[in-house]
């Protein structure tokens, strides 16, 4: 049977995926050696594997690429969301190749070693999406031995005990421990990271760090804001005390209702100011969950770079980059919170806010990275409500 | 947004002949467009002046004009239908320029017709090259840097800012004359001084080289709403220089980091807001520099095109069907995604496989012409192919082009090469060009050197070094234990074979036994993220999970022709489409396979069951196989793609696969030169004295016996290739040497040559007892020019009644001794009252579209009915209308080959054709020629020259372009027969070899307005070479043939008697109008 053919381990495999259920795929290991438990999920996107790999929002996940040639063009030090990557690891079709292109700096073989992720090359990657479109995300272990020594059946118990991401608070884990300031704008071609270049009177925007991309931070500058980083633990006082004009909830991994235990009561707080609020993914769930909404989590989620929203002010079709597992849903929105954009391939909530202050949040990412920059106007309507 | 109610009928303009540049992939997206917009309840009016195509069914538009497009003509039409709009972005450059016109001089403002998709500002704005590189500054973009210069000053000071190194064209003279591309200052100030001095402006232009800079293109589709999506980029493994259309592509782009993809993305959105392109798809080209990243912007295209055909097959997006839709109003969000059926349009297809498409060309045709490859393409046809990886996807694409290639086969003449000879080779822009990367690395180049010289990019080498290194293995070890992974990279069985020494049954042998066979992956626009709809399938061998899922119905597999190439085209595409919806309606479920992205029978739309294959036996084979697990396979149609399949048919049979219609052993009795002289001799029926060759002394001694001029031909080919007319001893050995080789494998056919027969073409449907003659077409050009490159008139124009009983009495002899079921072609020659037959192919023919629209009767759908059972008997046969004359004519691309003599002869040329229909031959002869191009003359000096047998021929023409004020010249025997024979003043100009100012200096002068010129014998027809080079650069008509030059001098007379009409298809075959 199918199954039992694929337990036998085939000649010159390093490297396999086990699911908690037991069903096993083979192929060859790639970067760091050892193995990781966790969330297997796929992404969809063509270009951007080195961003969605150090984006904090994949702590805790295992990511199923499904272009199959993924490590074309290296890795460098300018296209990462955060000081490293996140997720644990990643499936791919086909084995990563030497890169090309003038940008790149390491090969991304090297770069996972270096960072200490796992790499699964050669397996029908297809076949996992189908699964996980079928079945959903399933918990699953990657691993990576030079020799092709492996303990199935123990991989497959680690896969099967671990819990889950629902009910995790991997905010927290990925989280700055300290406050920080940030002034570094967008990347230009041939120039690189812009260095910030601010007024003293720019409006300031505290944004909290639930995982937060650096793409959003760069794009706060270049609407003209001053950043100041804080904790995902971070109380309202202590955000207070810095004199913000505007809140930032970012994005961030994990199941939102156990981020939202400490992070509801301080964004309440901060919504009775009645001063700006924005918030993305995991903040998006913030404000949902602070404004009395349910978050549940998905069948499969949305991770990818080509997924449609509808601003439903005037019917505009924004391409977005999407990446969430949970959702605020719709039908659970109170009287004074309105929806204000919508997924296009399965209807759900994509954005909402407060009728009576200025308070918005946005499921997908507007910053992109990787993927499509329609939606960065939100940043610039954020800043100039500061003002 | 619904869609507007404010219009009622749609004027949508097809592209008219297949020509380089502009082939089926318009009827592909014209069809959609009328399907679309006809859903939607509109009047949709169609022009197209080719009768190939799907789109010009005359159940599918309201109104189907098979006419000229022309300004003019197409004034006509919208003169009687009054439409409420045109669709002007369907149709290529054709429409684009056609619907320019109409709107510049007044006539859709006249009769209220509104430009929808793209309006004239828009086309103007993209179309002119300053216009267009003005609106890229308004947005801060960049095109390659450029200048104006008169003198060296000017020119040096504008290279400080354009930069080294530069490219210098001189304004106003021919083909680039004096120009060139200058590496350093030195070599600029030469070819600028060179230039000014060639330039008789004075003046040269330069501009920034971008050769060898990395070349993009961009699909996009915006609505109204101003919503833009990419429906696919697409990266050129050739780099700048080659037209993309001749380049080797892949989809997505493989070599961008996001930035800089987002930067492009961005960039390729502006452009179509800037243009303003309201509605539809365009498509965006851009060059960057490898070496930073730079990118500039090459073009845009307000229109749907060949890109975006390929972007819509690579990724399920039906991009002309959603842009018909947009241009009436909806929005992306309004449309629904076909293939996951619960997903909007407005959304990026994202692909999990790579795509690869190789053009295909045809150099071999035009002898004389250089192969190099530039900014003017040249190509006559393209493969994709679908892989899990670049190795699979390449290596299915070059199988699939059918050019005898297996994989990565060692290009031809490289065998004993030096390195530097391969370098030098792999320098220039050739058709070639990948074959020999390959081979430089074969023979141990290293990558970087390659990528130096072909400017490739790396990661594409790399790929190629992997498959070279592979393939090594093979050459030195044999076959492994595990064929998968050599599978997975692509490898095809009959490669395998060639390199471990082994027959490709025993590669398939050992890959069968150990398991080893491909899985089945769906083309879903979303990498699997949704459930896909549509059964659009490829094949891999990387991967484990097959998405096949055969259902358990009755089915019939139809297999298409391939890329297109000179000799099998669109017309073979519209017969495999034909067999899918006659079959669909005879409630068996269709499999179409093919590779041919420009095509409509690999649209999703048209088969139950799609699987974008190469054609080959292994290939097909697997995919039957796994058809077969379910349900019933009542057969596969090979006769109706032409060579192509047909050409697998014995594989198949042999494999217990069984084949519909008319049985291979006929199909292959009616090639058998031997078997098939025979059955002539048993049916006493007359063919032209000949004989077989499979050797040079053979073909001597075969010739010798029937006399000269012989035919030669080599068999199992389509479109005459390598066919020539042999006059002599002398010439058959240089035949032999150079055109074919012969040997007992494939020997050369030898024919008596019927010099002035007059050649007729039947197509005939048999269903094993009756006959039915579909068609009688007599060749305007006598036999000996190819079929295909003759216009023909159905009916006969000139046939005498008896003998078209005869023709038909032995058509249906010939149906009937060969068991035809389905479709059969026949070709006739008649002389002196005597009929040859010349040729018979018991399949699908060029001319059964043409026939079918002449006739108003679906003969290639009755066709596949029969074969698949049913009896002609169950259907209405005859023509449905009776009063009108069809003409079709043939269209050429000797513009595109300089160097190549565009002489007509048996072998194939032209690249498409055109039919004009009218109620006599003159007129239906004269949109034949408008159609094609050719503008006859209204007044002005005719040319004549003609062989000694054409005098008495060409008297009467001569004549009645005398008695309607045309001037003549001719040479000096021409014109003294037509003065001492017919009275007619003819003034003597001198042939070339007698001095200057000779025929051809008149010609350069514009003083020749057209040219009848007809020759006999090697010496002659060399002789006349640069009149007909200098006839076709300068666009002058000119006819080879008496018999043709005759038909002008009708056509000439109808025009100038009555003007020109439009009807429609329906009106002529008095159809009802189409009610849906």
């Amino acid at each position: 049977m199918a199954e039992d053919t694929r337990l036998r381990q085939p000649h010159g495999a390093t490297g396999v995926l086990v699911l908690g259920d037991g069903t096993v795929f083979w192929g060859q290991g790639v970067g760091a050696e050892g193995e990781a438990v966790g969330e297997l999920c796929f992404n969809t996107a063509m270009t951007g594997y080195q961003e969605v790999m150090t984006d904090p929002s994949y702590a805790g996940q295992i990511i199923n690429f499904t272009f199959p040639h993924i490590g074309n063009v290296g890795a460098n030090l300018e296209d990462i969301e955060g000081p490293n990557p996140h997720a644990l690891g990643c499936v791919m079709a086909e084995p990563i190749t030497a890169p090309s292109s003038f940008r790149s700096q390491q090969g991304f073989s090297e770069w996972l070693a270096n960072w200490g992720r796992i790499g699964l090359s050669g397996v029908d990657t297809r076949a996992i999406t189908r699964r996980i479109r079928k079945a959903g995300a399933p918990n699953a272990v990657i691993a990576h031995n030079r020799d092709g020594v492996f303990d199935l059946a123990a991989l497959q118990a680690k896969a099967a005990g671990w819990l889950g991401l629902e009910g995790l608070d991997l905010a927290k884990e990925v989280s700055s421990t300290q406050m920080w300031a940030w002034d570094g704008g967008p990347w230009k071609l041939g120039e690189g990271y812009a260095p910030g270049d601010l007024p003293d009177d720019a409006p300031h925007v505290v944004a909290i760090d639930y995982g937060i991309k650096r793409a959003i931070l760069r794009q706060l500058v270049d609407a003209g804001a001053k950043v100041t980083v804080v904790p995902a633990t971070a109380t309202f006082d202590e955000i207070m005390a810095l004199n913000p004009d505007g809140l930032f909830l970012s994005n961030g991994p994990g199941d939102p209702a156990a981020t939202g235990v400490y992070a509801v009561p301080t964004i309440q707080k901060w919504l009775a100011t009645k001063k700006p609020l924005f918030g993305i993914c995991l903040g998006h769930q913030m404000l949902g969950l602070a404004v009395g909404a349910k978050t549940v989590k998905m069948h499969q989620g949305h991770r990818g770079a080509n997924h449609p929203v509808k601003r439903l002010e005037d019917g505009k079709v924004e391409i977005t980059s999407m990446n969430h597992g949970f959702t605020v849903d719709a039908d659970t929105l109170p009287g004074n919170v309105r929806a204000t954009h919508v997924s296009l391939f399965d209807q759900t909530l994509c954005g909402l806010e407060l009728v009576d202050q200025m308070a918005f949040s946005v499921q997908h990412h507007p910053e992109a990275s990787p993927g499509p920059q329609d939606s960065y106007y939100l940043f610039k309507r954020f800043v100039e409500g500061l003002r | 947004m619904p869609k507007r109610t404010d219009i009622q009928s749609i004027l949508v303009i097809g592209a008219g002949p297949i020509i380089i540049g502009q082939a089926c992939e318009f009827d592909y997206s014209g069809t959609q467009a009328v399907k679309a917009l006809k859903g939607e309840g509109y009047r949709v009016i169609l022009v197209n002046s080719n009768p190939a195509t799907i789109m010009t069914d005359p159940e599918l538009a309201d109104a189907t004009y098979v006419e000229p497009i022309t300004p003019a003509v197409v004034a006509r039409i919208i003169e009687k239908e009054r439409p409420d709009a045109v669709l002007p972005t369907m149709g290529g450059q054709t429409a684009l320029n056609t619907a320019l016109a109409l709107a510049k001089d007044g006539t859709l403002e006249k009769f209220g017709v509104q430009m929808i998709g793209a309006d004239a500002h828009a086309i103007e704005k993209a179309e002119d090259r300053l216009k267009f590189r003005d609106a890229m500054d308004a947005i801060g973009l960049e095109s390659p840097r450029s200048a104006i210069a008169h003198t060296l000053d000017d020119a040096l000071k504008a290279l400080d800012h354009v930069g080294l190194p530069t490219i210098i064209r001189p304004s106003f003279t021919m083909g680039g004359t004096g120009g060139g591309i200058a590496y350093n200052r030195e070599e600029f100030t030469r070819i600028v001084l060179g230039g000014l001095e060639a330039s008789p402006t004075t003046e040269v232009l330069i501009e920034e080289s971008v050769l060898g800079w990395k070349e993009y293109e961009m699909e996009v589709v915006r609505d109204k709403a101003d919503n833009c999506i990419i429906i696919c980029s697409i990266e050129n493994i050739d780099p700048m220089g080659t037209h993309t259309g001749d380049s080797i592509t892949v989809a997505p782009a493989l070599t961008l980091t996001d930035k800089e993809y987002q930067i492009m993305r961005n960039a390729s959105i502006a452009v179509l807001r800037e243009i303003g392109v309201e509605t539809g798809g365009s498509n965006v080209q851009f060059a960057v520099n490898p070496e930073d990243g730079r990118l500039v912007v090459i073009e845009m295209n307000p229109r749907v095109s060949r890109s975006s055909a390929l972007a819509s097959k690579a990724t399920g997006f039906p991009i002309a069907k959603v842009a018909a839709l947009l241009a009436v109003g909806y929005t992306l969000d309004e449309i629904q995604n076909d293939i996951t059926g619960v997903t909007p349009a407005s959304f990026e297809p994202t692909i999990d496989y790579v795509v690869t498409k190789i053009p295909r060309f045809a150099f071999e045709k035009f002898k004389g012409a250089d192969n190099s490859l530039g900014t003017a393409m040249k190509s006559v046809g393209e493969v994709m192919a679908i892989g899990r990886s670049i190795h699979e996807s390449l290596q299915k694409a070059l199988r699939g082009l059918e050019t005898g290639l297996t994989g990565l086969d060692e290009p031809e003449g490289f065998a004993n090469a030096s390195k530097g000879e391969i370098l030098a080779a792999l320098a220039k822009r050739v058709p070639d060009r990948l074959l020999i990367a390959a081979h430089a690395l074969r023979v141990g180049i290293v990558p970087a050197e390659v990528t130096r010289v072909s400017h490739y990019d790396p990661w594409f080498v790399e790929r190629l070094a992997e498959i070279i290194a592979a393939e090594e293995l093979v050459r030195t070890s044999g076959l492994p234990g595990d064929l998968r992974p050599l599978k997975a990279m692509g490898f095809s069985d009959a490669r395998l074979a060639k390199l471990a020494g082994v027959s490709e049954m025993e590669v398939r042998g050992a890959r069968h036994a150990q398991g080893v066979r491909p899985v089945f992956k769906r083309i879903d626009t979303c990498a699997a993220e949704f459930e896909s709809q549509t059964p659009y399938m490829y094949s891999t061998y990387a991967g484990t999970e097959c998405e096949a899922e055969p259902t358990g119905k009755r089915k019939i597999a139809i297999l298409g022709g391939g890329p297109n190439r000179i000799g099998q085209g669109i017309e073979f595409d519209y017969c495999c489409c034909h067999a899918a919806f006659a079959l669909d309606e005879a409630g068996f479920e269709t499999i179409m396979v093919n590779c041919n992205p420009e095509t409509v029978s690999t649209d999703y739309d048209t088969s139950d069951r799609l699987y974008f294959e190469p054609l080959t036996a292994e290939d097909v084979l697997e995919l039957l196989h796994v058809e077969m697990q379910a349900g019933t396979l009542e057969g596969v149609i090979v006769q109706f793609g032409g060579q192509t399949p047909l050409k697998l048919a014995r594989a198949l049979e042999a494999a217990g696969v069984p084949i519909l219609g008319t049985s291979p052993d006929a199909i292959d009795l009616a090639e058998d030169r031997e078997r098939f002289a025979a059955l002539v001799d048993q049916l006493q029926l007359k063919q032209p004295a000949g004989g077989i060759a499979r050797s040079r002394e053979e073909a001597i001694e075969v010739a010798e016996r029937i006399g000269y001029p012989v035919l030669m031909r080599p068999s199992y080919v389509l479109g005459g290739r390598a066919m020539e007319i042999v006059e002599t001893t002398a010439n058959l050995e240089t035949y032999i040497e150079t055109a074919v080789r012969v040997s007992g494998d494939s020997p050369v056919l030898i024919d008596r040559y019927l010099r002035d027969a007059i050649e007729v073409d039947v197509d005939a449907l048999c269903d094993g007892e009756q006959v039915y003659v579909a068609g009688v077409m007599q060749h305007i050009e006598e036999a000996g020019v190819h079929s295909g490159d003759s216009a023909c008139s159905l009916p006969p124009y000139s046939l005498p009644a008896d003998i078209i009983a005869e023709i038909k009495r032995q058509a249906a002899v010939l149906a009937r001794a060969l068991s035809v079921r389905g479709l059969m072609n026949i070709q006739f020659a008649v002389k002196d009252g005597e009929v040859y037959l010349i040729e018979v192919n018991p399949r699908a023919s060029r001319t059964v579209p043409f026939v079918a629209k002449a006739q108003g009767r679906p003969y290639a759908k009755i066709a596949a009915r029969v074969m698949a059972g049913e009896m002609l008997s169950a259907f209405e046969l005859a023509p449905r209308g009776t009063g009108h004359v069809s003409v079709k004519e043939a269209v050429f691309p000797f513009a595109r080959f300089p160097g190549s003599d565009p002489v007509l002869s048996p072998e194939m040329k032209s690249t498409g054709e055109v039919m004009g229909i009218d109620s006599d031959f003159a007129m239906a002869f004269a949109k034949s020629q408008l159609g094609a191009g050719v503008q006859l003359p209204m007044s002005g000096k005719v040319f004549i020259s003609v062989k000694d047998s054409d005098k008495p021929f060409i008297l009467e023409a001569a004549r009645g372009l005398e008695t309607m004020g045309f001037e003549l010249v001719g040479t000096r025997g021409t014109a003294e027969w037509l003065k001492e024979h017919g009275g007619v003043t003819v003034s003597v100009i001198n042939k070339v070899l007698e001095g200057q100012p000779h025929i051809v200096d008149a010609i350069v002068d514009g003083q020749i307005a057209l040219v009848f010129n007809t020759t006999e014998g090697v010496q002659s027809l060399k002789d006349s070479e640069s009149i007909r080079m200098a006839a076709w650069s300068r666009k002058v008509p000119i006819f080879t043939t008496a018999a043709a030059s005759d038909a002008s001098v009708k056509a000439i007379a109808a025009l100038k008697a009555r003007p020109m009409e439009v009807r429609t298809l329906q009106e002529h075959h008095g159809m009802e109008p189409v009610v849906v």
